[in-house]
């Protein structure tokens, strides 16, 4: 049904809007128009929606995604333009010379009102009982237009809920069809796991055949999550279990939290985007009662040490290469259900969270004397996929699982606001030994070109023994779709590439499925556009902005880190005197490696 | 054989002393049993070993003559009977072949040079049903074999295509088109030539012909007929067309459930291809031309021109916001053009008769002619073609018949679900497409329902947005959610009048307020034409019919005693012999009574069934 198109014709749609105004004469293209009686400038053929943006008029939406061509289906953003038989959707219409629109005029205003009003109408009152009671697009809709009465009562769906998947929960009543999900799926991930079916008021967005969610393609990035302007999308909670198991006087409750979480937090609270808020969350954390709080940005390093071992060995050996990361479960399924044939390329080292899992439930747990099956070890992440990478059944030793449950940095915040928690009057704590201590290498992990960037400061020192004169690799880093460079490492023209954001990872590899690109030896995927930062799992404000301001805070961290490489990290040195030995020993190979294998999926 | 002005079809000879016998096979005909009168032609002639031929035609248009029969036979004019079940063939084919008609009555007769004509009986140009027509598009329709290209061509056909390819330019063949005033025939009245200026004016490129012959609306079989009765007419439009905007491939979009359709128009294609018509360098010219045929799985949104284009690239059947249009970047981004079956099948006598002249048919606006499917409560049902201008009342009344069984008129639905209703008072309105407009109705693709007294008009509203919800394809919330409430208060009007709950009584009133502010948001934010057109029936007959809806709301009554649970079922004291029948029958023993003494009906009981009308032997249950 959704056959993955082998030549990702999905990215046909994905083009960035036609105005590239660096490649513009600005005196010939501009006209004028005027909007609301009020003459206004703008580029010839400029998208209506746009210009109305650029004077300060936030014209709603509700099926509008930045980046991809626009849909028509939602109907709220019409406005009136002189001259034209209906009102005219905004975000598809383009600017001509002399153009007269009327933005608010009671014509257009009825429509939109009727419009949220007809949503409502086959809508579950739920608001109080909702995950995005305040965060809801169709709420704030209807506030704004002063929706204040229920005019049509009829029938409303009753429909099943999918619960089926470990990260994601789908519940078709909420959904208002805008379609964003079914479009990030495709055009952005190249994934199509869900698509509209059936037709006129039976549509629901729907897996292949309308099966569980669980036993469809999906890789479970929650990107999904994040298109959602109602709450018919949202990860399965976890909340309540960690809860539970903190109030749970049988067991020894630790957390580790990954390096984007903490420069993302603060914007569940008001705070600005990209203040780091590493150490206030440290202290809430334990005083939600966890015995230890760690840094999965410890283990970030000790992911740096085992795969950089890897790669060193893969090219001095003749392995399969280009290599592949695979700390990004989103994009571990997706090569064992599209690509099987490049499982040999992942690396298999396992994720930063599952490394530390296994750690904590081993060397921890021996050094301080705890039975690991009274440990339930707890990460925080921005990532939805994690929760369904800490099942899998290569993520357990002796029947004990290394990571028990997954909270997204949204559910933390909940958290947080559950136990009463004001982070703002909150003094800042460092985290516990021995899993603390991190390089900035590490710290990057959560930004897209991280890993990557992390990995060639220690591969060039492996190789030629020798620190890299400058540490940084810019290349690497920013949020475009592809980055490409090339590292000079002792005579070794070494290519590495990145990339986030699906769609642009099938690219790569069609690229060397074609027989090319025999110059690259390693490539970073993240399933997120961005990386972790525009995870699945992240506070739902996350637009470009606030994305590159998380991003530009994580390599400021970087810059002025005392420690800058994951070699250099003392407690790793340690955790491999005491007791992992060597990168690729036996030990390291039975805890921290995994293996992948080819999936059947229904699409 | 003039290969370069007939592309070398060779004209059938008629040979002497053969008999012809034609029977009307098109699907109307068929669904009225002419599939066992051609078997029981077959046998009659292999029985009595005829130097004779049965020739399947396409449609005639007078459905409520099928199966119609015709004979050419020892030198005498072809003769039309109807009715010609299979038992009736043997009785008038024995009286025809031996040159009589005593019994037989026939319709009409076809004059044509050299035969003998019959004694009184019409030619098919005097007959009732045809005199007011202006055949263009139907002219071979139910005349010629529509499996033979020699036929058509006999019939003058390619003619038109071969003088476009030797002798006009692209651009000429445009103007010849805009000049004469083609209007789209689909319903979007666009001027045809000026569209397909748009898709020239985008350079040499790649481009796409599609000829939309999904024809969704519910009564319309107009292009059906055209292509099952005279399919190489169509592909001759196809041809033109596509040699005057630049396409080197056309696809034909016909819906599935036209099997026959289907079978004529691909036979066809082959013949076409055989006579190198359509392929490469066509007739030297250069041009080339490929024809494909996609099937429709049952949508009628997919006739909506950029959910077409959806549908053939293989996605979901769902439109696109419009610019860009089609003509600009359609089909695979390429610059497209969609023509309607019936305005394609006009070309080949745009270029025949020149533009002038076929700008001379029709109103100042409204060129040429218009293919009606004419239904409902008239006498004589089925397909005409008229002028543009000829008025609604010659229609009905003259070629249609008039109302049977004595009823009076009401009003005629035209355009489908995105039409409206034309009332009495309006029946001398000159059809073309603005004047339509100003009474709120819409040509549509043709399709004309006539409704007398016993019709509901808000019964009539109710299916046509029953059906506009079933059809919709979900993607615009105005026409999703918006057709599904109107919907709703419209079954809410028509429905139980034994619930008195003061809240449904409230809910139905403020419904009825809510139904004109829905229609306008719909009409006004719809993505599609099929959203923008949907609240045309309710408002039409709002507008017309505001008395009916008022007595369905206040009164809970329907006066043309359709709406089944506002009918009042009341027993007569005076006809009841109180046999027990009904209360027996009654589904929900809302019947009440001793035997032998007159029964009654509790009126909040009753759900209107109608059982006890149908089993009284005394007719004492009357309804209201």
């Amino acid at each position: 049904m959704f056959a993955h198109l082998t030549q990702c014709q999905c990215r046909k749609n994905l083009k960035v809007k036609t105005n590239n105004i660096r490649f513009r004469k600005l005196e010939t293209d501009m006209i004028t128009i005027e909007v609301n009686g009020r003459k206004v400038k703008a580029l010839k053929d400029q998208i209506l929606l746009e210009v109305l943006r650029q004077e300060g008029i936030d014209i709603p939406t509700l099926c509008h995604i930045d980046g991809l061509t626009p849909t028509g289906a939602c109907r709220m953003c019409v406005v009136e333009v002189a001259g034209m038989n209906g009102l005219v959707p905004s975000c598809a219409y383009p600017v001509s010379d002399g153009m007269k629109v009327q933005t608010h005029s009671p014509r257009v205003m009825e429509a939109r009102k009727t419009i949220v009003e007809l949503l409502l109408a086959n809508h579950p009152d739920d608001c109080l009982y909702c995950v995005r009671n305040n965060k809801c697009e169709l709420q704030k809709l209807a506030g704004q237009l002063g929706v204040r009465e229920r005019l049509y009562k009829g029938s409303r769906n009753a429909l099943k809920v999918d619960t089926s998947s470990p990260s994601i929960v789908r519940d078709p009543n909420k959904c208002v069809l805008c379609g964003r999900c079914v479009r990030t799926c495709e055009e952005i991930q190249c994934v199509s796991a869900i698509d509209f079916v059936n037709r006129g008021s039976k549509t629901i967005v729907g897996t292949a055949f309308e099966q569980g969610l669980n036993v469809s393609s999906c890789i479970k990035c929650g990107q999904c999550i994040m298109a959602c302007p109602t709450g018919a999308l949202r990860e399965q909670s976890s909340v309540n279990d960690v809860i539970g198991a903190l109030k749970d006087p049988e067991k020894y409750v630790v957390v580790q939290h990954a390096p984007a979480v903490s420069v993302s937090l603060a914007e569940e609270f008001g705070i600005p985007a990209g203040t780091d808020v590493c150490g206030i969350m440290t202290t809430a954390l334990r005083m939600f009662g966890f015995k230890r709080v760690f840094e999965t940005s410890f283990s970030a390093d000790l992911t740096i040490m085992e795969e950089a071992s890897e790669l060193v060995h893969r090219i001095k050996n003749g392995g399969v290469l280009p290599m592949m990361t695979s700390c990004s479960p989103g994009w571990i399924k997706y090569v064992e259900q599209f690509y099987p044939e490049f499982i040999p390329n992942l690396s298999t080292c396992k994720s930063p969270q599952q490394m530390l899992g296994a750690v904590i439930k081993s060397f921890f747990a021996q050094r301080e004397g705890i039975d690991p099956k009274k440990i339930y070890s707890v990460s925080i992440m921005p990532c939805v996929a994690k929760k369904f990478e800490c099942e899998r059944p290569d993520m357990n030793q002796n029947g004990v699982q290394d990571v028990d449950a997954v909270l997204t940095t949204r559910e933390l915040a909940e958290m947080i606001r559950y136990f009463s928690i004001d982070i703002k009057k909150l003094s800042p704590d460092t985290a516990d030994t021995p899993f603390g201590m991190r390089s900035s290498a590490g710290k990057i992990f959560g930004a897209s070109g991280g890993v990557m960037e992390a990995a060639i400061r220690t591969a060039y020192y492996m190789i030629t023994g020798k620190e890299m004169a400058d540490l940084d690799v810019k290349d690497v880093r920013g949020l475009t779709g592809i980055k490409q460079a090339k590292v000079n490492i002792a005579g070794i023209e070494v290519g590495v590439a990145v990339a986030s954001g699906l769609g642009n990872a099938s690219k790569l590899l069609e690229e060397i499925k074609a027989g090319g690109r025999k110059d690259l030896h390693f490539i970073e995927v993240m399933t997120c556009p961005g990386g972790c930062i525009g995870g699945g799992g992240q506070p739902f404000s996350s637009d470009q902005k606030a994305i590159k301001a998380r991003m530009k805070t994580l390599y400021s961290i970087d810059a002025n880190d005392p420690i800058r490489t994951s070699h250099g990290n003392k407690a790793v040195e340690r955790l491999y005197d005491e007791f992992l030995g060597k990168p690729l020993g036996e030990k390291s190979h039975h805890l921290l490696h995994t293996h992948y294998a080819k999936r059947q999926v229904i699409r | 054989m003039d290969k370069q002005n007939n592309f070398g079809i060779p004209v059938k000879e008629k040979q002497p002393g053969r008999i012809y016998i034609y029977v009307g096979t098109g699907t109307c005909g068929l669904g009225a049993g002419a599939g066992k009168t051609v078997e029981a032609v077959k046998k009659y002639i292999q029985e009595k070993k005829l130097n004779a031929e049965l020739v399947e035609v396409g449609c005639i248009g007078m459905c409520t003559a099928e199966p119609v029969m015709e004979v050419k036979a020892n030198g005498k004019c072809r003769i039309s009977f109807a009715k010609v079940s299979e038992d009736k063939v043997n009785a008038i084919l024995d009286e025809v072949l031996a040159g009589k008609i005593d019994n037989a009555k026939p319709l009409y007769q076809y004059e044509e040079a050299g035969l003998e004509k019959w004694q009184s009986v019409m030619t098919m140009n005097e007959y009732p049903f045809f005199v007011y027509q202006t055949r263009l598009v139907l002219s071979n329709c139910g005349i010629i074999n529509p499996a033979y290209i020699e036929e058509y061509a006999a019939a003058g056909g390619y003619k038109a295509l071969a003088k476009v390819i030797n002798g006009m330019t692209p651009d000429e063949v445009c103007d010849t088109v805009e000049k004469s005033g083609l209007r789209g025939r689909g319903g979007g009245g666009f001027t045809t030539g000026k569209k397909w200026k748009f898709a020239r004016a985008n350079g040499a490129g790649q481009k796409y012909l599609i000829c939309n012959a999904d024809e969704g609306d519910p009564g319309a079989f107009m292009d059906r007929a055209v292509i099952e009765g005279d399919p190489h007419r169509l592909l001759e439009g196809i041809a033109i067309a596509s040699y005057a905007i630049g396409a080197n491939k056309a696809y034909i979009y016909i819906r599935a459930e036209y099997p026959l359709a289907i079978k004529r128009i691909v036979a066809a294609i082959e013949q076409a291809k055989q006579y190198g018509i359509i392929g490469k360098n066509i007739l030297n010219s250069g041009f080339e031309l490929e024809i494909a045929i996609k099937k429709g799985a049952g949508a009628f949104v997919c006739g909506e021109e950029t959910a077409l284009m959806n549908s053939i690239e293989g996605r979901r059947g769902m439109p696109k916001p419009r610019p860009p249009y089609p003509a600009v970047k359609g089909l695979f981004d390429k610059p497209t053009i969609i023509n309607n079956v019936e305005t394609l099948a006009n070309l080949p006598d745009v270029i025949n008769l020149g533009f002038e002249k076929f700008s001379s048919i029709g109103t100042k606006t409204s060129k040429g002619t218009k293919v009606f499917a004419l239904s409902g409560k008239v006498k004589n049902t089925g397909l005409i073609e008229v002028a543009m201008g000829t008025t609604l009342r010659r229609i009905v009344f003259d070629i249609g018949g008039g109302i049977g069984n004595d009823k009076k008129y009401k009003a005629v639905q035209i355009g489908g679900p995105s039409g409206g209703c034309i009332p009495e008072q309006h029946l001398d309105i000159q059809i073309d497409y603005e004047s339509l407009k100003t009474v709120g109705a819409m040509m549509g693709s043709g399709g004309m329902v006539v409704m007398d007294e016993g019709t509901c008009m808000v019964d009539i509203a109710r299916f046509f947005m029953d059906f506009i919800q079933k059809e919709s394809c979900g993607k615009c919330i105005p026409c999703r959610e918006g057709t599904r409430r109107m919907l709703e208060i419209l079954n809410r009007i028509s429905s139980s009048y034994r619930s008195k709950s003061t809240a449904e009584t409230l809910q139905r009133f403020k419904g009825v307020v809510s139904l004109r502010r829905l229609a306008q948001v719909i009409k006004d934010t719809s993505l599609c034409g099929l959203g923008q057109t949907a609240p045309n029936p309710v408002l039409s007959t709002l507008r017309w019919f505001p008395d009916e809806y008022e007595a369905h709301i206040y009164e809970r009554k329907c006066p043309a005693g359709v709406c089944k649970e506002l009918l009042n079922y009341k027993i007569d004291e005076k006809k009841c012999k109180g046999c027990t029948l009904c209360a027996t029958k009654c589904p929900v023993q809302a019947i009440k009574g001793v035997k032998k003494a007159p029964h009654y009906i509790l009126e909040d009981k009753c759900i209107g069934c109608g059982n006890c009308a149908d089993v009284c032997p005394f007719n004492a249950v009357s309804v209201s």
